[in-house]
């Protein structure tokens, strides 16, 4: 009878603290945050300083991808003809089917261009059966949301910004840009 | 001594032409207490079960199969999906598998946030577990409490790894990245709490007199019985046999902490909660000393994104999970692609021994006892 009771008074004392300071989220109605690196839905990122996507095409994240959810091809930059660009090549077509994907980030851990991203979208229910297929558009708009929300700085220069800012901690001299 | 299995009569044979008494009574796969998508046909006689035929296979997805046909480092994603209340634990195993095939040196700092996250997913597992031992014994407040805890748990993993339950976060040979920087703090503010949620749902039940009567001495099972079985975890221990693969054969760093294996008496439903219930304090006090000795270092695995081709061979790991003794096997016949991979699957091998459990007890207790093996149908038929 005792232990009852001793349970009684927990669930009471519970209902006191809840009142003043609940601990559920009303969800639908009420936004929930994500956490910094939350694992959305996949999306390209874009370069907006060229304005074109990261991504080239290359396809190393099809090929690592354990659901083969993407599918993309690749064409030659016109920009870079014109020398605005570095990139010889640009993604033409792209397309992920969310439905299939299962967020691991692998294709984020293999891309070589920082080309693309875990985003926090993660509401993309639809009502058509192949409503989850997003193409290349559809994609970067995702992915410039994500940016403009995280203040997206691509990953290879973070690493470098960091390895310099530990080469500088180190006292040694920042490298220049050849490694 | 041990009493054999197939001493029950056979069902095929013998229920055929049944006594009109006895009646057929169909369970799952969508009853809520049968804890996923577990089927069971028991013979009732009244309220008496007089045998029952566990059905499993609902949610078969060939994962072993499908293992078969991914490069190493893609078949992490499929151990997150096997057992998938024990995430972190599935896929420390599956690493371990291959590290040891490969001989890789795992860093200590890895290492470390490795037990860190285990323990946790341990404590988040028996959380799970509380509430729906609550559930199934017909209480509804439990649940509440343990619930509270296990979010909190997944909203550290997620700022972790970026998912609550499905991670990718262990790699072959480390990790995928280090720990946020604010992850001490993070630990720091969470550990009092969920020290205090697993005090208070363990005493909102453990104790509970209503519990007790409905636990105690329901379904017990000796020790030389449960060895036979081949029962490990909670399972083998509430029989008063202490046997744990961490402090047995101890793998990553656990032979450098101080804790202690908890044992139960008789081997009945509560004894398996009690122990289930003393692991999460044990398992908070690991993760706590981990936290004191957590090393500075490098947690990446030395081979990068290259692709990984370990040496023709097979090896063979077990590690604890929290259902108990997960083993995995693997064959390499040296290409990128495993050439067999078993997995010993500790729900499945708990869930040998329902039939000796289920034999001559009430058919109220069937879903108590079902609750008390705590099995995840996504590792039972894999």
């Amino acid at each position: 009878m005792l232990e009852s009771l001793k349970g009684m008074m927990l669930t009471l004392a519970s209902t006191v603290t809840g009142l003043r300071r609940p601990v559920t989220q009303q969800y639908p109605k009420q936004a929930t945050p994500v956490k910094p690196r939350f694992m959305g839905f996949p999306a390209l990122t874009w370069d907006g300083e060229i304005s074109e996507p990261y991504c080239t095409g290359c396809m190393v994240c099809i090929r690592n991808c354990p659901t083969q959810c993407m599918s993309a091809s690749m064409m030659d930059n016109p920009k870079h003809a014109d020398g605005d660009s570095s990139r010889r090549k640009i993604v033409d077509y792209f397309e992920i089917n969310l439905n299939r994907c299962i967020l691991c980030g692998i294709c984020v851990e293999y891309c070589n261009f920082d080309a693309i991203v875990m985003s926090h979208e993660h509401e993309m229910s639809t009502y058509a059966r192949n409503g989850d297929r997003v193409d290349l558009p559809a994609l970067l708009e995702i992915g410039k949301k994500y940016q403009d929300a995280t203040d997206w700085i691509p990953p290879t220069v973070l690493a470098k910004q960091k390895a310099d800012a530990a080469k500088a901690a180190a006292g040694e001299p920042a490298e220049a840009s050849d490694n | 001594m041990s009493t054999q299995p197939d001493t029950l009569p056979d069902i095929q044979a013998e229920r055929v032409d049944a006594q009109p008494v006895e009646m057929l009574l169909n369970m799952g796969p969508q009853h809520p207490s049968t804890h996923g998508v577990f089927r069971m046909v028991l013979w009732v006689d009244g309220e008496k079960i007089v045998d029952v035929e566990p059905h499993i296979g609902y949610l078969h997805r060939g994962s072993e199969k499908l293992c078969e046909g991914e490069q190493y480092h893609q078949i992490v994603t499929l151990f997150d999906r096997m057992d998938y209340i024990g995430n972190f634990n599935n896929e420390l195993a599956y690493c371990m598998a291959v590290e040891k095939l490969m001989g890789l040196e795992v860093p200590d700092r890895a290492e470390y946030l490795r037990v860190i996250l285990c323990e946790l997913n341990r404590v988040a597992s028996h959380l799970l577990y509380v509430g729906t031992m609550g559930l199934d014994a017909g209480a509804m407040t439990p649940v509440m409490f343990s619930f509270r805890g296990r979010e909190r748990v997944q909203a550290l993993f997620e700022a972790v790894s970026g998912a609550r339950m499905m991670h990718n976060y262990f790699r072959i040979g480390g990790l995928k990245e280090d720990v946020p920087d604010n992850f001490v703090e993070l630990m720091n503010e969470l550990m009092p709490i969920l020290r205090e949620d697993v005090e208070q749902s363990d005493r909102i039940l453990t104790f509970n007199e209503i519990f007790l009567s409905r636990l105690k001495d329901v379904s017990p099972i000796t020790a030389d019985e449960a060895i036979a079985f081949g029962l490990t975890g909670p399972m083998l221990r509430a029989c008063g046999y202490e046997y744990d693969v961490r402090k047995a054969q101890p793998y990553s760093v656990y032979d450098r902490f101080d804790f202690e294996v908890p044992v139960g008496l008789d081997g009945d439903c509560w004894d398996r909660h009690w122990v289930r219930v003393q692991e999460m304090y044990q398992s908070l006090r690991i993760v706590e000393q981990a936290m004191e000795q957590l090393p500075d270092g490098p947690v990446a695995s030395p081979l990068g994104r290259r692709l990984i081709r370990p040496p023709a061979g097979e090896a063979y790991v077990r590690a604890e999970n929290p259902r108990g003794e997960i083993g995995v096997y693997l064959v390499s016949d040296g290409t990128d692609k495993p050439y067999r991979l078993k997995v010993r699957p500790p729900s499945f091998c708990n869930l040998s021994a329902l039939r000796r459990l289920l034999a001559d007890t009430w058919l109220a207790d069937s879903v108590v006892v079902l609750g008390s093996l705590d099995i995840v149908l996504g590792e039972v038929d894999r």
